[in-house]
């Protein structure tokens, strides 16, 4: 079970995050939506532990465990994952590389034996295939020229790599088409199992149709304002978010 | 705070314990007495057992150093060096004349496989388990030099079937006078410098290399320099001549005792290619840098000159500079035959208090000749990293062309990079190209990484190697891996 209390969280000295109150079950997906500027990347950055996002209240807790004390490989090595909405390029660090520096790292975080290069490799190429990566790609610097798609492709194969527990997508379906929001969502679906809490974080309600989620929470102004089920998605759908303020900056 | 800031945080308590080659070693040595005169290099000459004209070519360059000024154009500041408060000479006691490779002091032995270099070729060939990053692969030849002398030198005879000639080169100026009286000083002459002098006075060993016409050397060859005694200099002389035709890879490794006294070190290797000959030079090199408050370390002022002579000749530097505290080194390349290539790639990292002034020289004589120059400066903690390089064309040097990239890596806010390129082109057909670039770890890369389960050292690793691949690269393959651990090992102190 995931669990957020009150979560006030400040970025540069603005708070951004005004108490989001919210509890993932294990074996559900949650969807979050919301205007833009609502605070839902915040919320993923506060989840992660990234720098300059500092909690001022509120508590995180993932199985018991306080996520909030822990550093950012170590919230890793203790199950969590985000897909990030905008991936960064790492310049010179091979893709497959990267992939497998990741994966024994937090294999050996996780007290479990490294992997050689043959092993990874195998397995990268199974799950990279599935998600119609092409492996020219993984030999390619890591999201250096790569396209949105094929960025968003990339932080799902890691999704499956790294095996986590605690998932947070962050607007994965934006800049995809259709073929790819299919395989991408087909790659989600498959992480999906009783010990596992999934959040899926977007603006727009199409990606629900194909992930379909347990329940949906509308952010806004950085407070959870509403909450129900996947139907909720559609009602948004029609309405817009005008009556929860769209950010017109943002 | 910001994961890079915070790396800068703790390169600030960069720590000695880093640096994992810092014991010394008990041996008994025998030293000619401290300072330097005309004396001190007959000493020298005499402990060397060398003929009389080597004796007089040190002399001649005694008697222009001490008319020569040290230079001080580089962007390095150190107190004065006081030349008389050196030792010039200091060897093993049992080093002296040494017949095989029973006949060292285990002390000694077991220094270097301490440092991750078997000296037995057994073992050698067998290769050795947990050996460190400046490791011997199996099947690489190798001269080890202790202090002043070379102690031993492995894999000789099976060298010597292939007509190369790989020894001490005390035992090269006895053994093939004709050689070294043709080309020592040929490259780098007595007077190019103040230190390329002073060695010339002083040097008591280093590696001589000759590999005949046609001949591709069988293995790789590699030299390991150990300071070990305190306040001593180290001045060794490298020569490499590849005959016609010829090809061989050499590759060196330093690395020093921590001391609390800076030390000087002032090599000077000459590499001469003839005809379509091609000698790949390589240097790992990992003196001690100084301690966290910029204390001791190894002065490193060292003069590497290649000369192409021989038409479509071929000559190729690459360095990984990890440590000392300072250095003031620019490998060359004289590209006088035509169609020669001149190339150099180098990773320079400086952390603590270190000062690098590196970089290095192409200098174009012949018709259509190109060089290329791959320069990764990365620099973090106080430390300043400057790359100074010259490239010229002269009226002759018809279609020569360069290819120079310089890029430059921050780690934290208190270093710095500098890039001095300087530009000769006498000649309207030559065509040089200069790409340089400046650039962060970005706290979004360090976030990033750290995301995908790696902590703060294994992401700067990581990164900091995709920065250098392409120089890392260049490296013979036997050492590739060893030098990626060590350059995670010089910026451990970067991250705590
Ligand atoms: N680094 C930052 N510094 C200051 N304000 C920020 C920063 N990042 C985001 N914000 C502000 O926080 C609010 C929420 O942003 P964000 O979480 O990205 O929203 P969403 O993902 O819902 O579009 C916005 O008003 C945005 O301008
Ligand atoms: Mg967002």
């Amino acid at each position: 079970m995931l669990e957020i209390k009150n979560l006030h969280a400040k970025v540069d000295g603005d708070m951004i995050l005004r108490g989001v109150d919210l509890e993932i079950p294990q074996g559900e997906v949650h969807a979050i939506m919301g205007p833009n500027g609502s605070g839902k990347s915040t919320l993923s950055y506060v989840l992660a532990g990234k720098d300059d996002y500092e909690i001022t209240e509120g508590s995180i807790v993932w199985n018991g465990q306080d996520l909030s004390e822990l550093e950012v490989d170590e919230r890793v090595a203790a199950g969590f994952f985000l897909a990030m909405q905008y991936p960064v390029e790492i310049p010179g660090v091979g893709t497959m590389n990267f992939l497998r520096s990741a994966m024994n790292a937090v294999r050996k975080a996780r007290g479990e034996d490294e992997l050689n290069a043959a092993e990874t490799m195998r397995i990268v190429r199974e799950k990279a295939e599935a998600l119609n990566i092409p492996l020219d790609m993984l030999k390619r610097p890591l999201n250096v020229g790569f396209s949105g798609g094929e960025k968003k492709r990339m932080e799902i194969l890691q999704m499956s790599l790294l095996s986590p527990t605690l998932c947070v997508l962050d607007e994965t379906d934006s800049g995809l088409d259709i073929d790819a929001l299919r395989i991408v969502s087909d790659g989600v679906n498959a992480m999906r199992g009783p010990d596992k809490a999934i959040l899926v974080i977007t603006h727009y309600q199409r990606l629900l149709e194909y992930i379909v989620p347990d329940k949906v929470h509308v952010l806004s102004k950085g407070r959870i304002v509403r909450s129900g089920g996947k139907e909720l998605a559609l009602e948004l759908e029609k309405s817009g978010y005008a009556e929860y303020g769209e950010d017109e900056a943002a | 705070m910001a994961a890079v800031r915070e790396t800068i945080e703790q390169v600030k308590d960069i720590d000695v314990d880093q640096y994992k080659y810092g014991f010394s070693t008990d041996i008994e040595t025998v030293k000619a007495p401290k300072g330097l005169d005309e004396d001190i290099i007959r000493f020298i000459s005499a402990k060397k057992d060398e003929p009389e004209w080597m004796l007089e070519w040190r002399l001649d360059a005694y008697e222009r150093w001490q008319s020569m000024q040290e230079p001080e154009w580089a962007r390095v500041h150190y107190p004065k060096i006081d030349f008389q408060d050196l030792y010039y000479y200091a060897a093993p006691k049992s080093a002296e004349k040494l017949k095989s490779l029973d006949e060292v002091d285990p002390e000694l032995l077991a220094t270097y496989e301490k440092l991750g270099i078997p000296l037995s070729e057994q073992k050698m060939l067998a290769g050795v388990e947990g050996a460190g990053p400046l490791a011997g692969a199996p099947g690489v030849a190798v001269d080890a030099i202790f202090d002043s002398v070379s102690v031993v030198t492995t894999f000789k005879e099976e060298l010597a079937k292939a007509g190369v000639i790989f020894c001490p080169i005390s035992e090269a100026i006895k053994e093939h006078p004709e050689l070294v009286k043709k080309y020592l000083g040929s490259v780098v002459p007595k007077s190019d410098n103040f230190y390329s002098a002073l060695n010339s006075a002083v040097f008591s060993d280093g590696s001589f290399v000759y590999i005949p016409e046609g001949v591709r050397c069988p293995m790789e060859l590699s030299t390991y320099f150990r300071i070990n005694e305190s306040q001593t200099g180290q001045f060794e002389r490298t020569l490499i001549v590849a005959e016609k035709g010829s090809y061989v890879s050499y590759l060196e490794g330093c690395t020093a005792p921590m001391r609390d006294e800076n030390q000087l070190h002032a090599a000077v290797v000459e590499l001469v290619a003839l005809e379509d000959a091609e000698i790949k030079y390589s240097t790992v090199q990992n003196w001690y840098p100084g301690d966290a408050d910029g204390k001791g370390g190894i002065y490193n002022f060292v003069t590497k000159r290649g000369d192409c002579r021989g038409d479509n000749s071929k000559i190729s530097w690459t360095q990984v500079e990890t440590g000392s505290a300072i250095t003031w080194k620019y490998p060359s390349c004289i590209l006088r035959g035509d169609n020669s290539q001149g190339e150099f790639y180098s990773i320079a990292i400086s952390n603590g208090y270190q000062q690098v002034d590196s970089g290095t020289k192409m200098i174009h004589l012949g018709k259509n000749t190109s060089s290329r120059i791959i320069s990764k400066g990365i620099s973090a903690g106080r430390s300043n990293n400057t790359y100074r390089g010259l490239v010229s064309a002269h009226r002759k040097a018809t279609n020569s062309r360069n290819f120079t990239q310089c890029d430059s890596l921050l780690i934290g806010n208190d270093c710095g990079a500098h890039t001095v390129p300087y530009i000769e082109a006498k000649n309207s057909t030559a065509s040089f190209e200069h790409e340089a670039t400046t650039s962060k770890i970005s706290d979004d890369q360090m976030f990033y990484c750290m995301a995908r389960g790696l902590n703060e050292e294994e992401a700067v690793a990581l990164i900091v190697n995709g920065f250098v691949r392409d120089v890392l690269q260049q490296l013979p393959m036997e050492f590739m891996a060893e030098t990626q651990k060590l350059i995670g090992i010089s910026l451990e102190g970067s991250v705590g």
